[in-house]
């Protein structure tokens, strides 16, 4: 048992091999991750990924049907939920409705008989901002103070890790960005391991040091959010996370750097660094907002990609930027983010234009997307 | 921090508009009729029943007179019984709370994946109320009757002495009481424990505690209402109970509770000031005890 003491700090968490089956389904399939200690980690993906799943046998709740699950080096597999150093901040909050607010705090602290647990669960307020709330039942407050008490009646323990269970899913968005925030700031001034779940790519890429991007019970793809939204290397994530622009082509040519795919009767150049696959039927991409969109034929440079003539279908403005989607015979749509840098659109609906971008921008995704949908709202 | 300015913003909830409705008092109406009719009116004359005295020693007939000592009278007489009754009911009820909590909470928490076994199982609670519970406590008297089965065993395995009776004896009594009531005991905890939210089970054993402790601390009280409204629905009926402590069934004469003493005051000695003096000490005891068990639990609105 941890009971005791406190986490003098964020453990490693390791998952080795990790299967779960549910009657009729198969939840995680062959799933090995390393967190590091301290780290910020969020598990991202669509509902019914196995993200959930992953977090309950993290905190026990759920035993693998293979596979081990180590936190800090130390196997942690059979042991019962209360005897992990681990806490977890849940969706619905589950906040005790027959207790107030501070001993709800204070529960974790009393079952591990440590020494002044009321003046520790006031500190945990005040870190949340909540301490005038403390005589309070947890039904009274609203459901953003009811998620900062779920907060703290985990961070008080002080776990080795500290799992998040989508705990910003029910509120609204301001809320939620401010919550955010704030979460980062407790990670860093505690230092503990976070492992988060949520469906919310935005919230997963601000938050997080690492992202894992699950889907149907397997990681598609690890690493820094930066790296994950740059060179994406499945199909699933260049569309879950953020938009893509995707087409699917035969590899005409190589060089030794870079790999040349037939589309729509042009040649598209992609790095051969950040291309999966470099022979055969490839499907390759480029984000929205590296493309420029020309209302006249460009002229062939190396170094640039081109596509078109098309023809703009829609133009949506949201502000910051205008959408443009551009129908290309043989290609489909190709949706562009311009910056607003001038007054009015770029282009005028039912244009012809053509769109451009620098061929380091590409990147070549190991599969092929599921009926060549290029649809990215994610 | 911007923080501050979700904090401590209650809602305020505006006043439900009152409204003098004739409605509410044509729906309350068969229920006041009712509640006067059969209540109140049986109340008052019960009271002043409980008040009269004899018309001559020995006649038989009584009259209205302040008779106050009619109460003292009876409790003094009829202290054991009344001690006896609190303590069997108290007996029973902890009994068939032992018994149907675990129960209720297989039904109610367990078998939530199997709804057929659910619905079986509650249809095994509910089945007994299909035969008359009169009967019921009669076949228990035969099983438990001196050539019955269990005694025959009993004795057999040394356990009861060769004279050892189970009928008659305050444990037959206490047996019948808790047998009887574990229906009313078992569906109020249902009630509270099928809509017991596991996630907050969950949480428990998130934050170090066992299971021991979870189900201390929060199994428990979250199914609290449960718990009292069974042992209301217990308790109450337990104490007045005459039928399973009559000779007739489980009882004897050792084992009497007020409800025989006031069923034989009433029907058999008819001695009706003593009867209703027991009746009206019965209902007094039994609201205090009651409103102060509710006090105590904190679940003050079910009542």
């Amino acid at each position: 048992m941890a009971g005791g003491f406190f986490a003098e700090s964020g453990a490693d968490l390791e998952l080795k091999d990790i299967h779960k089956r549910f009657p009729g389904f198969t939840a995680i399939e062959d799933l090995s991750l390393t967190i590091p200690a301290g780290s910020f980690f969020a598990l991202l993906g669509p509902s019914g990924c196995g993200k959930t799943t992953t977090l309950r046998l993290v905190a026990g709740l759920e035993e693998p049907t293979s596979g081990q699950v180590l936190i800090g080096g130390k196997d942690v597999t059979s042991t019962k939920p209360f005897q992990r150093p681990v806490n977890t901040v849940f969706q619905s909050y589950a906040l005790f409705p027959h207790m107030t607010v501070l001993e709800n705090v204070a529960f974790g602290l009393k079952r591990r008989k440590i020494t002044d647990p009321i003046g520790k669960a006031h500190e945990a307020l005040r870190l949340v901002e909540l301490d005038h709330l403390a005589t309070r039942k947890p039904q009274q407050l609203s459901g953003g103070q009811q998620q900062r008490v779920a907060l703290a009646r985990a961070v008080v323990n002080r776990p080795a890790l500290l799992l998040l269970d989508e705990p910003l899913g029910a509120l609204d968005l301001k809320l939620r960005r401010q919550m955010q925030l704030e979460l980062k700031t407790i990670q860093n001034e505690v230092g503990l391991t976070f492992v988060h779940v949520t469906h919310d790519q935005e919230e997963a890429m601000t938050m997080a040091d690492t992202v894992a991007v699950m889907n149907k019970g397997r990681i598609e793809q690890l690493g820094s959010p930066e790296d994950l939204y740059e060179l994406p290397k499945t199909a699933f994530v260049a569309n879950f996370l953020g938009q893509s622009n995707l087409f699917t082509g035969e590899v005409a040519s190589s060089t030794s750097t870079s790999i040349s795919v037939e589309v729509g009767g042009r040649k598209v150049v992609v790095p051969k660094a950040r291309a999966q696959v470099h022979e055969g039927t490839v499907t390759i991409g480029v984000r929205p907002e590296k493309l420029t969109l020309l209302a006249a034929e460009p002229t062939a440079e190396s170094g640039t990609n081109i596509i078109g003539p098309g023809r703009v279908v829609d133009v949506s403005f949201s502000g910051v930027s205008t959408q443009y989607v551009v129908e290309v015979p043989g290609v489909g749509a190709v949706v562009v983010f311009a910056q607003n840098m001038s007054f009015g659109p770029v282009v005028q609906l039912g244009a012809q234009a053509w769109a451009t971008w620098t061929v380091d921008h590409g990147f070549g995704l190991s599969d092929h997307p599921e009926a060549l949908t290029t649809d990215a709202d994610a | 921090m911007a923080i501050t300015a979700f904090s401590g913003s209650a809602v305020a909830v505006e006043a439900a508009p009152r409204r003098r409705s004739r409605i509410a008092l044509v729906l309350l109406l068969p229920g006041i009729l009712y509640l006067v009719l059969f209540f109140v009116v049986p109340l008052v004359s019960l009271i002043i029943t409980s008040l009269e005295s004899q018309t001559a020693p020995g006649s038989g007939v009584y009259q209205y007179g302040f008779n106050v000592q009619n109460y003292s009278d009876s409790i003094v007489q009829y202290l054991p019984q009344i001690l006896r009754s609190f303590l069997y009911a108290i007996l029973a009820t902890v009994f068939a709370l032992l018994f149907s909590y675990p129960l209720a909470y297989f039904i109610g928490v367990k078998a939530r994946r199997w709804p057929l076994l659910q619905s079986f199982m509650l249809i095994l609670v509910i089945a007994p109320f299909f035969i008359s519970f009169l009967l019921r406590t009669l076949a228990w008297k035969t099983i438990l009757a001196d050539e019955g089965p269990v005694v025959g065993t009993l004795k057999a395995l040394s356990l009861l002495g060769p004279q050892g009776h189970i009928t008659g004896e305050p444990i037959a009594v206490v047996f019948g009481l808790t047998y009887n009531f574990i229906p009313f005991m078992c569906l109020p905890l249902y009630t509270t424990l099928e809509r017991l939210d596991v996630r907050y089970l969950e949480a428990s054993t998130d934050l170090y505690a066992s299971g021991w402790s979870t189900f201390r601390r929060v199994t428990i009280p979250l199914s609290l209402p449960g718990i009292v409204s069974g042992t209301l629905l217990t308790f109450i009926p337990a104490a007045g109970d005459y039928v399973n402590a009559s000779q007739e069934f489980l009882g004897g004469s050792s084992s009497a509770m007020i409800g025989n003493v006031i069923q034989s005051n009433f029907l058999v000695q008819s001695n009706y000031p003593a009867a209703a003096a027991l009746s009206i000490v019965l209902m007094a005891i039994i609201l205090i005890i009651v409103s102060v068990y509710v006090r105590r639990s904190g679940t003050d609105d079910l009542l």
